[in-house]
């Protein structure tokens, strides 16, 4: 006879709630290692998916994804003559924030080198690629567009051709898809009184320069920061892509493009180190302490649930004790019940996780390594927890029958 | 062999000088104060005495839960304690040998009238179905078979006592100890109880100490003994012995 379960049908309700409480506890930790995950799947989803070999950024930056980074657009051509190098693609990434449909939408802007990159590595749930050179995107379903939406950017009208799912920046917002020209209008965009001012500044300070009196064609070029007007400025990209020829000597090129002194090389794994230790690192160990703590109050919370279980049955197990029960019995009681608690609270916590969790607005990525360890660690929890319950047990006196 | 250490022959209980002293100094209170008793087998005993005189704490340290400051005891020949010291493991002993009734059925709520019984012989290693079935032929002896899957909420006062008798004849133990087992029936109910453990004690061969504040029934038992003051008082001649109930078994349904 299992006194354990005979026990548990007997307070089913107590313990179905008792186990809903721990299961709503453990699904708190499931998620927190689920959106862990989740974020370095965000981080990872463009560096894993764009198909490249090598990302070339502006001198001493870590690449787009980490901090600003700014080259010119012809690098590509230069790139180009590098003896390895297939092909090189220019590549913007940037995140802006507008009012639509009257609540604030965060778009993290990628610009693709159309035609040579229509975005065929993108998954779409809906819609195409982009088709044409100017005004489409494919939008990310977590920004709530609509296949067919016109989203008004800058001084242009962009409609929305294709439709993705899960695609999201490592800040958790989700990606739009545009060509580079027009990820650029859009990150550059200045109103049209801006642009006046600014050019005004520049001829008045480049009049007053022997430059701009021999040379006032260029001053509009070279005064000021380039990137304040594009009309006048080389135009600028986040990184240009680099894919290496078969066969090519990867390190060789590398050492190669490290000479030059105005851009940085960094291979895919790089860029993916740099987001899992660099952009992502302080979140990781916040959600990991956050996670430790979880584990020691739901740990606290299932020994605090076994006692008092355990104290509702001192008399019983006294009258155990009586009958000459030997304290095997008694533990496996208390330990049965601890196991049980635990198990049916992780089933709880899972199923309630799997219809909760693809609702949250970030992605919640479980895996079956973390529902493994989710399961090791909910078995020591129980072990752990049904020791101070254990330790009562075995306290406890027969002739308390008596009491 | 002797024949108080001859197995068949040895009484249920034979102690001597038990003493148990609670406290020291000025909180010092003698409970037991050298008391000597046998119980033989198939004997019923009662033990009478008011509240305080060491009745309870005689019988829990004859039911080896609360070891005697000083003294012996052995049951069924078997020296067990020798002042606080035990000779035996306990609770092996007391799996093996005694069976408990108690003024309060101390039914296991979660588990039914015959999985209370099938308890005590799974704990005393009975594989679970023959234990399943000697409970169930016991909870019909004691006339309770029809309420055999009922949780002991669902139990009259006189029903659940019943079933604790069941559980308490299952091992078919050596010796009974009852603390007055018979408190919270009516007066019909507490003798037919007082009967059975008269019939068991005589058709087993067990012994059976039964401390009782009820006088109505006292002719059932073999013999008295009184305690005050931590003190047995001389023993009381043998009562009158009735025939055993013919309607033992079937007055038994009570609803």
């Amino acid at each position: 006879m299992n006194l354990a379960a005979q026990d548990i049908r007997h307070n089913l309700g107590r313990f179905t709630l008792t186990a809903l409480g721990i299961g709503l506890l453990l699904m708190i930790v499931l998620g927190m290692g689920g959106i862990y995950r989740g974020m370095i799947e965000d981080a990872l989803v463009v560096v894993d998916h764009i198909g490249t070999d090598l990302w070339v950024v502006q001198r001493g930056t870590r690449g787009p994804f980490a901090e600003i980074s700014r080259v010119p657009a012809n690098l590509e051509h230069r790139l180009r003559a590098v003896p390895g190098v297939a092909s090189a693609r220019p590549f913007v990434a940037h995140t802006i924030q507008r009012e639509h449909r009257g609540r604030p939408l965060r778009i993290t802007v990628q610009g693709l080198a159309w035609p040579e990159d229509k975005g065929e590595w993108i998954q779409l749930l809906a819609g195409r690629r982009l088709a044409q050179a100017h005004y489409e995107m494919i939008a990310d379903a977590s920004l709530g567009l609509g296949l067919g939406e016109v989203l008004r950017l800058g001084k242009d009208n962009y409609t929305v051709v294709g439709l993705t799912r899960g695609m999201v920046g490592s800040g958790g917002d989700g990606l739009a898809f545009f060509t580079v020209p027009d990820a650029q209008a859009i990150q550059f965009d200045l109103p049209g009184e801006a642009t006046r001012l600014e050019r005004a500044a520049r001829r008045h300070r480049a009049q007053m320069q022997d430059l701009g009196r021999a040379q006032p064609g260029l001053l509009d070029r070279g005064a000021g920061p380039v990137s304040g007007i594009p009309a006048l400025g080389p135009p600028l990209v986040s990184a240009v892509l680099v894919a290496l020829a078969p066969g090519a000597d990867a390190g060789e090129v590398v050492r190669t493009l490290d000479a030059w002194a105005d851009v940085s090389v960094h291979s895919r794994s790089d860029q993916r180190d740099l987001l899992v230790r660099g952009l992502i690192d302080k979140a990781r160990r916040q959600i990991g302490l956050f996670t430790v703590l979880l584990v020691i109050i739901s740990t606290i919370i299932m020994a605090l649930i076994i006692y008092t279980l355990t104290l509702d049955k001192v008399h019983d197990i006294a009258l155990l004790k009586l009958m000459g029960a030997r304290n095997r019995m008694i533990v496996g009681l208390i330990l049965q019940q601890a196991l049980l608690l635990g198990a049916v609270g992780y089933g709880i916590a899972y199923q309630l996780g799997s219809w909760i969790f693809p609702r949250f607005p970030r992605r919640v990525l479980i895996t079956g390594d973390d529902l493994a360890t989710l399961a090791i660690v909910v078995a020591a929890i129980s072990l752990l927890a049904s020791l101070l319950g254990i330790a009562k047990a075995l306290r406890v006196e027969p002739n308390q029958v008596l009491a | 062999m002797p024949p108080d250490l001859d197995p068949t022959h040895a009484p249920a209980i034979a102690a001597s000088r038990l003493s148990k002293i609670y406290g020291r100094g000025n909180t010092r209170v003698v409970a037991l104060d050298e008391v000597s008793l046998t119980v033989d087998r198939g004997e019923v005993v009662a033990l009478l005495g008011p509240s305080g005189a060491g009745k309870s704490t005689l019988l829990t340290a004859v039911g080896l839960i609360n070891p005697p400051t000083a003294g012996q005891i052995a049951i069924g020949g078997v020296p067990v304690m020798d002042g606080d010291r035990a000779l035996v493991d306990v609770r092996a002993f007391r799996r093996e040998r005694l069976g408990f009734v108690f003024q309060k059925a101390n039914l296991i709520p979660f588990l039914t009238a015959v999985q209370n019984v099938q308890i005590a012989l799974e704990i005393n290693d009975q594989p679970s179905r023959p234990a399943r079935r000697r409970a169930l032929q016991l909870l019909d002896y004691l006339g309770v078979a029809d309420r055999a899957d009922h949780l002991p909420a669902m139990l009259s006062g006189g029903q659940q006592q019943r079933v604790a008798v069941a559980r308490a004849l299952a091992n078919r133990p050596s010796l009974i100890l009852a603390d007055e087992p018979t408190a919270a029936l009516d007066s019909r109910r507490g003798r037919q109880v007082m009967e059975l453990f008269r019939q068991v004690a005589h058709e087993q061969g067990a012994g059976v100490l039964v401390v009782t504040h009820d006088h109505r029934a006292l002719d059932v038992f073999d013999r008295t003994v009184e305690m005050e003051d931590g003190k047995l008082r001389p023993a009381s001649p043998p009562t009158q012995t009735p025939a055993p109930s013919p309607t033992l078994h079937g007055n038994q349904n009570e609803s």
